[in-house]
């Protein structure tokens, strides 16, 4: 016995030696992700905090001598009459998406858990939304909602109902790129809250059906509560892409008509890259405030996973 | 409900959520004089291929480009994410936390800001508009997605493996590359998948770093033809169709990656 736990006090002890020894080799192997990161990362993020602090033209961008305005650029975003605005769409964009992403995600979750035949094969068939390229998806739905030739516009008018702008009428432009958001969305939802309906013990279900509890019980007091952990992952991460998405927007409308869809990803895109003279101290300023909102959210998710 | 009802429900629910990506693909065998038609023609019976012969005559350059950025992307990516994430499971020296939180804040850096960012560097450094600085900028996507991938993988690696090969007096690279690398195909193949997919249907890096290219990706070719004012829907959506190839395919051969690869970002094991 005492032999054994000797034994065993030496082999760790060697173990740490080696492992002290191997600290060098360790950070050899990480070395070029540290590199990377802060030259691909770091640097270009640097790059644009330095940007949103200098008055820049299109000569200086170059040359690279403007001069210092401190939160000048801050202020003119705060002033801008589209600042308002972009914030709004930007909430009313990420949370409607995500409410009905979560939403259609679970049922469908709960849906494929009850396995029948083919059951594997449609949840496969599900992700393939999420997986074509973003302009794909964002053509294809500019094509769907098209005012005059569209095929949406021909399901509405086949109930009964008038036909819709969806793309050209301020009105709908931000109801038209949350529609083809949560289209895309979907995939991520289910396949996540899937993986974490298939780790809730089925004799809980057993027990609980004993005790004749209906389905519907059964999904409020067992599923429900017992996925919420998955859920508060799911949707924190959902707020994060969500936050980010630019291309889907951009494609689908451009921000419009007259900023009635631009988010402040699309906003700050327009400032920098969207104008014959760019502003990119602006543009700039805007996209770290989205840092910001972004990572506020990251940050939550990171602890909540954390303390799971 | 019976299984064949729930399959049946199944089938309905699925077609709904494909119509889209059906819809794609018949209207890019719809001719032209019956793009606008009222009703739509709901079936490519009467159909064309010219959408399919401008794709072979205009975006094949496009689609080359997009393969060379693909898989530039996926050999860079691997060539990162690979050792660090050996390191990260298995040698763990100090300081790592830190490494793991900055990986993770990472991804959370809306992409839209990193090309501003690469764009103010690239601009002064004189490689706007070429393959390798946008494969660079792509591969930022996945490489904080890779190590992740690559560390949880290798976590399951049992220790007495390495120890032995170390033993044996393997050196730690030469552990890495002949005993972690061959058992790790699995974290191989889905971090090369989606390196290659995110790469391949990048649009915001494109768009801001190579958008007066020579060379241009097939996201920007798509992204002309619609802003021409380009009123050949059935060209459009044939280059779409061709653009989502990889993807189909990734699907078809490598489905359980797919959803691992979707999941393990998100849930702690």
């Amino acid at each position: 016995m005492t032999s054994h736990a000797e034994t065993l006090v030496r082999t760790r002890g060697s173990s740490r030696v080696r492992r002290a020894r191997g600290q060098w080799a360790a950070w050899g192997f990480l070395a070029p992700v540290v590199i990377y990161l802060l030259a691909f990362y770091a640097y270009p993020l640097y790059r644009n905090l330095d940007l949103s602090l200098r008055h820049y033209t299109v000569r200086s961008f170059v040359q690279g001598n403007a001069p210092f305005s401190g939160a000048d650029n801050y202020r003119t975003v705060f002033d801008d009459p589209t600042f308002g605005p972009a914030l709004l769409h930007t909430l009313v964009f990420t949370f409607v998406s995500i409410a009905f992403q979560f939403a259609i995600g679970l049922a469908l979750a709960v849906f494929f858990t009850q396995h029948f035949r083919l059951s594997a094969t449609l949840r496969a068939l599900f992700l393939v939304p999420w997986l074509l390229p973003l302009i794909v998806s964002a053509s294809t739905w500019s094509w769907m909602l098209n005012s005059d030739s569209g095929i949406v516009n021909f399901f509405l008018k086949g109930i009964g109902l008038d036909p819709v702008n969806w793309l050209t009428s301020p009105d709908w432009a931000l109801t038209s790129v949350i529609i083809a958001n949560v289209w895309i969305g979907i995939p991520f939802n289910l396949v996540i809250l899937y993986s974490g309906l298939q780790a809730i013990p089925v004799d809980v279900y057993e027990a609980a059906a004993l005790d004749g509890a209906s389905g519907w019980q059964r999904f409020w007091r067992i599923t429900f509560p017992l996925l919420r952990p998955v859920s508060a992952i799911t949707l924190l991460l959902g707020l994060v892409y969500t936050l980010k998405v630019f291309d889907l927007i951009w494609i689908m409308t451009k921000g419009g008509p007259t900023d009635a869809s631009t988010t402040l990803a699309t906003w700050s895109y327009r400032l920098s890259f969207g104008n014959l003279l760019p502003e990119f101290g602006p543009g700039a300023a805007v996209g770290n405030l989205l840092i910001i909102i972004a990572l506020i959210f990251g940050l939550l998710y990171i602890r909540r996973q954390r303390r799971d | 409900m019976t299984r064949h009802v729930k399959t049946a429900v199944g089938v309905v629910l699925t077609a709904i959520m494909l119509f889209p990506v059906y819809w794609m693909i018949n209207v890019s065998f719809t001719k032209d004089t019956a793009m606008r038609a009222d009703p739509p023609h709901l079936f490519p019976f009467d159909g064309t291929l010219e959408g399919y012969r401008a794709v072979l005559d205009q975006q094949m350059p496009y689609l080359g480009t997009s393969l060379l950025i693909g898989l530039g992307t996926v050999a860079l990516t691997l060539l990162i994410a690979a050792p660090a994430g050996f390191a990260l499971a298995k040698l763990r020296p100090r300081g790592t936390g830190a490494l793991n939180f900055v990986l993770l804040i990472a991804q959370m850096i809306p992409g839209i800001i990193m090309a501003m960012g690469f764009y103010a560097i690239y601009l002064r450094a004189g490689v706007l508009n070429s393959v390798p600085g946008l494969i660079l900028a792509d591969s930022t996507i996945a490489v904080p997605f890779g190590v992740l991938i690559f560390t949880a993988f290798m976590s399951g690696i049992p220790d007495e493996l390495i120890n032995a090969a170390l033993i044996d007096g393997a050196s730690r690279w030469r552990t890495f590359v002949s005993v972690i690398l061959p058992i790790s195909r699995n974290a191989i193949v889905t971090v090369s998948l989606f390196a290659f997919l995110w790469a391949w249907s990048d649009f915001v890096f494109a768009t801001t770093l190579d958008g007066g290219g020579d060379h241009q990706p097939i996201t920007l070719g798509i992204y002309h033809y619609i802003g021409n004012n380009n009123q050949q829907w059935n060209a459009i959506m044939a280059t779409a169709v061709i653009a989502s190839i990889p993807a189909t395919l990734l699907l078809i051969v490598a489905q359980r990656y797919v959803a691992a690869g979707v999941t393990a970002g998100a849930v702690k094991d």
